[in-house]
């Protein structure tokens, strides 16, 4: 019948003691069969829904793309640089977007790859058992706080602050919305990289330590690299959460779609721009109302490529220690 | 295996005694490692001959309770003065482990990684080259020095192990029950390794192995539940122990 | 060559770089408290002042003075319950099927793939799924007819939106419940095998229990995950000016993010302070929710003893 990945004697089914003899509600095995049989494909159905909404979404994306397609052609789609969906002359070049995207992700990536390392080295080398209490429930919260908490946070503290050491930086800026999604996922990195240290045998720290090493060679020569393909797998993660990002870069990067590298400028992503969409009064059926599906299907496609890419490199640098 | 001419004393354990938390494990232990000699701990399980060894590398310092009483010198100083950095005393005693422990590096990135560290400023590849047939390893991987040190059996990672210790061109080797993970063939190549090493450095093993200690060691210690019962010559040690215990232990009695 | 000339005495520097770069691990700790603290303080220092009972039993309104959060937070409540009822069972019953009645078969490692995958999609793409197949389910229009007693389609309705975020959050849910189901020693089950139990046997009265802290812990934070999110119920039409309570599983709602993201949106400053005070309130809610699952879990990892 099924399975299993736990050791179960063959044949195993419930039986009452004989102890208890002929006194005891004895039900013939052929009872079991069903309710057992029921039991394990009602489990077996809800793991299925993951194909069903893995299949639904890539059906629904495509399906609702399809008559975008018939009117802008994917050429034009994928390669052009403007992006102007309702002011003449109408240009549905999603480069803008990506670019948009890409700005926000980059600062949060520059921002979050050493910040979450070096936090999650401190937890797993250096933080006493007292410190580790504290702080990683710290941390946790920090995981916790609602994305438009995050946004709120944004418009009210950072932008007004950055803007007193850069004059220049608008209202709406990607600097902004990149350092706080950095912060949302400082958690992620540092909790993951924790993680992968600490699954690096002290062993290793025992030798490297025998050999006359101090404790920041040991900590990045030793206990780092071995525990590489989890830590750049949880940068790979931070990435893709940071490119998925929506309400923080809708309330602070701006709704300008322009392809810049300046992040000082106020841009407009992928998310922010089918944000922007459904709250007007965009009718069903135009094309600016089709084209959220079609930025929807290129974000998908994008994140799923940067999770198959994280998977991949945890399959690739696997080494015998992780 | 002996000689007779006089060696002079490289660590000297006075009256140490070494606990964790309130337990003592080791309990006022004193005997010499002499320059040039080989060593070897002997002891039941449980009986403090690690945790000895561990400490004259102060090894035992990265365990939170654990604190040392009495006096252990290495050429005459004070190893737990607090003016002396661990670090330095690390690089001058070497320690191999008893499972083998290669990082998960290149077998030539394992043996040049600490003297990378240390700011060593002489030929890596010759150091390699020569720490390698130290360790008796050279010819088997003098093709692969790129490989990962992972791919290689136990008993050559073990002497990778050693290699890896000797670049840093300790005065001390201890060596931590090195061949209890290994078969007995790896097991005799590093047996062959330590009386080979001792020309030119100092080794202390601990060793479980009675045999082991008779083939390999010039003196032996022998320890019993924290305490050194007797300390001397292999050959005597083995066949006129002073100490009953000694003898019960060398009989198989128990242990 | 003599060792003090092939290893020359850098302790000094080696020791120098060790403090300082565990000064930047300290400091890249610290970055991440003090962004919590500014932002906690500022939400508190801004909203307090706003938040009052008034606040809980108002509408919103065009006067920041005015406005209120019944609507926002009464529509997450609902959305939240009828979620909370889709996504435990679903969740937890596919955690069952994965960690202890299939085999490591082909089947299964898809299956976990796929829901990896579905844990990292945006929640965005969620909202799109959500209105073309809850919310039009795949009409053009959302004009309601009845369909062996159900409304359907389900329009822009408590029902779609809490449909929408079971989805969401089942994956996340899946996978936080095998872990727990994994931290099961095997031990426990053998001993159950051992005195004839059948596999359901085992699970429901070994395995569940033992793992029920770990799995009630994933539940809250799906739960507090789902209680934060915009986006996706932006996508499928919860609406931002809503002036009632939803009295049925189809009505019309809004939820307190949304509300939240209203107010922040608008020009003015009094209405940011506004906005602070429904963040006090959401996260009041999250942070009782999370308060809650350390009680149950000490709870019944005491009655284990």
């Amino acid at each position: 019948m099924f399975h299993k990945n736990h050791a179960e004697p063959s044949g195993a089914r419930g039986q009452s003691s004989a102890r208890e003899g002929r006194l005891a509600s004895f039900r013939p095995s052929r009872w079991r069969a069903p309710k057992e049989l029921l039991l394990g494909y009602g489990l077996q159905l809800s793991a299925t829904i993951s194909i069903l909404v893995s299949f639904g979404i890539l059906f629904v994306l495509v399906k609702e793309s399809l008559p975008f397609f018939e009117l802008v052609s994917p050429w034009d789609f994928f390669t052009g640089a403007n992006w102007s969906p309702l002011l003449e002359p109408r240009s549905f070049g999603i480069l803008p977007l990506i670019g948009g995207t890409l700005v926000v992700t980059g600062v949060a990536t520059l921002v979050v790859i050493p910040v979450g390392s070096l936090t999650g080295i401190f937890l797993s080398e250096y933080a006493s058992k007292r410190s580790r209490k504290i702080f990683k429930p710290v941390l946790e919260v920090l995981a916790g706080v609602p994305t438009v908490v995050y946004g709120y946070f944004a418009i009210t503290v950072v932008t007004p602050a950055l803007r007193t050491v850069l004059p220049d930086l608008g209202v709406y800026n990607a600097l902004s919305a990149g350092l706080v999604v950095a912060i949302m996922i400082i958690p992620t990195v540092a909790s993951l990289s924790d993680d992968a240290m600490r699954s690096v045998p002290n062993s290793l720290r025992e030798a490297a330590y025998g050999l006359g090493a101090t404790q920041r060679e040991v900590s990045l020569g030793v206990v780092f690299p071995s525990a590489l393909s989890g830590i750049l797998a949880a940068y790979v993660l931070a990435i893709g959460r940071a490119l998925g990002e929506t309400m923080i870069v809708t309330m602070a990067a701006g709704a300008t779609p322009q392809l810049t590298l300046d992040p000082t400028e106020s841009v407009q992503t992928m998310t922010g721009y089918i944000v922007q969409v459904s709250l007007g009064d965009t009718p069903v059926g135009t094309p600016e109302y089709l084209s959220i599906f079609a930025v929807g299907l290129t974000l998908f496609v994008l994140t799923l490529g940067i999770n198959l890419f994280s998977f991949w490199i945890r399959h690739r640098y696997r080494q015998a220690y992780s | 295996m002996t000689s007779s001419e006089p060696h002079s004393v490289v660590l000297a354990a006075e009256n140490v005694s070494i606990y964790y938390g309130d337990t003592a494990a080791v309990r006022d232990v004193s005997f010499d490692v002499l320059k040039h000699e080989v060593l070897a701990i002997i002891g039941p399980s449980g009986c403090g001959k690690s945790t000895m060894l561990r400490s004259f590398n102060r090894m035992n310092d990265f365990i939170s309770d654990c604190h040392v009483d009495g006096s252990i010198t290495f050429l005459g100083d004070d190893i737990n003065d607090s003016n002396l950095d661990p670090v330095s005393l690390r690089q001058r005693i070497g320690m191999v482990f008893q499972r083998p422990n290669p990082f998960a590096k290149s077998i030539r990135a394992n043996i040049t990684w600490a003297p990378k560290m240390a700011g060593f400023t002489g030929d890596y590849e010759e150091l390699v080259e020569r720490t390698l047939n130290e360790a008796a390893l050279w010819d088997e991987v003098k093709d692969k020095l790129d490989k990962s040190a992972l791919s290689l059996s136990g008993g050559q990672q073990q002497r990778l192990c050693i290699a890896r210790s000797l670049a840093m061109s300790p005065e001390v080797i201890l060596m931590d029950e090195p061949c209890s993970a290994l078969d007995p063939i790896a097991t005799g190549r590093i047996e062959d390794l330590m009386d080979a090493l001792k020309e030119n450095y100092t080794v202390a093993v601990v060793t479980h192995n009675l045999q082991q200690a008779g083939r390999i060691a010039d003196r032996t210690a022998f320890m019993y539940q924290g305490e050194l019962i007797e300390v001397g010559a292999t050959s005597s040690l083995f066949t006129q122990p002073k100490h009953q215990k000694t003898e019960d232990y060398i009989t198989g009695r128990f242990g | 060559m003599k060792r003090s000339e092939l290893f020359p005495d850098m302790l000094e520097k080696r020791h120098k770089r060790d403090r300082l770069f565990y000064s930047l691990t300290v400091g890249a700790l610290w970055i991440g408290v003090v962004a919590l603290f500014v932002l906690i303080a500022g939400v508190l220092w801004e909203g307090l002042p706003w938040l009052d009972w008034n606040f809980l039993q108002e509408f919103p309104s065009r006067k920041p003075e005015k406005a209120g959060f019944k609507a926002a937070f009464w529509g997450s409540i609902w959305v939240i319950a009828l979620t909370t009822m889709f996504t435990v069972p679903i969740g937890v019953a596919g955690a069952i099927y994965l960690e202890e009645y299939s085999a490591n078969n082909r089947f299964h490692k898809v299956i976990e793939l796929l829901i990896a995958n579905l844990a990292g999609v945006p929640s965005i793409i969620y909202g799109m799924l959500g209105l073309i197949v809850f919310v039009r389910m795949f009409q053009e229009t959302t004009d309601p007819h009845t369909f062996f007693g159900i409304q359907v389609p389900f329009g822009r309705s408590v029902l779609a939106g809490a449909l929408t975020l079971s989805l969401l959050v089942l994956p996340v849910l899946t996978i936080t419940s095998r872990e727990a189901l994994r931290a099961v020693p095997d031990s426990l089950r053998q001993a159950a095998f051992g005195l004839g139990a059948t596999r359901w046997q085992c699970t429901r009265y070994h395995v569940l229990p033992a793992a029920a802290p770990g799995i009630m812990t994933g539940v809250v934070l799906a739960i507090s995950r789902a209680l934060g999110e915009t986006a996706p119920l932006i996508m499928m039409g919860a609406l931002t000016y809503v002036a009632f309570t939803p009295s049925s599983v189809y009505d019309s709602f809004t939820v307190m993010p949304i509300q939240i993201f209203n107010w922040a949106s608008r020009p003015q400053t009094d209405f940011h302070n506004v906005a602070a005070a429904g963040i006090i309130v959401l996260l009041a809610v999250l942070l009782s929710m999370n308060a809650l699952v350390v009680v149950l879990r000490n709870r019944a990892e005491k009655r284990r003893l």
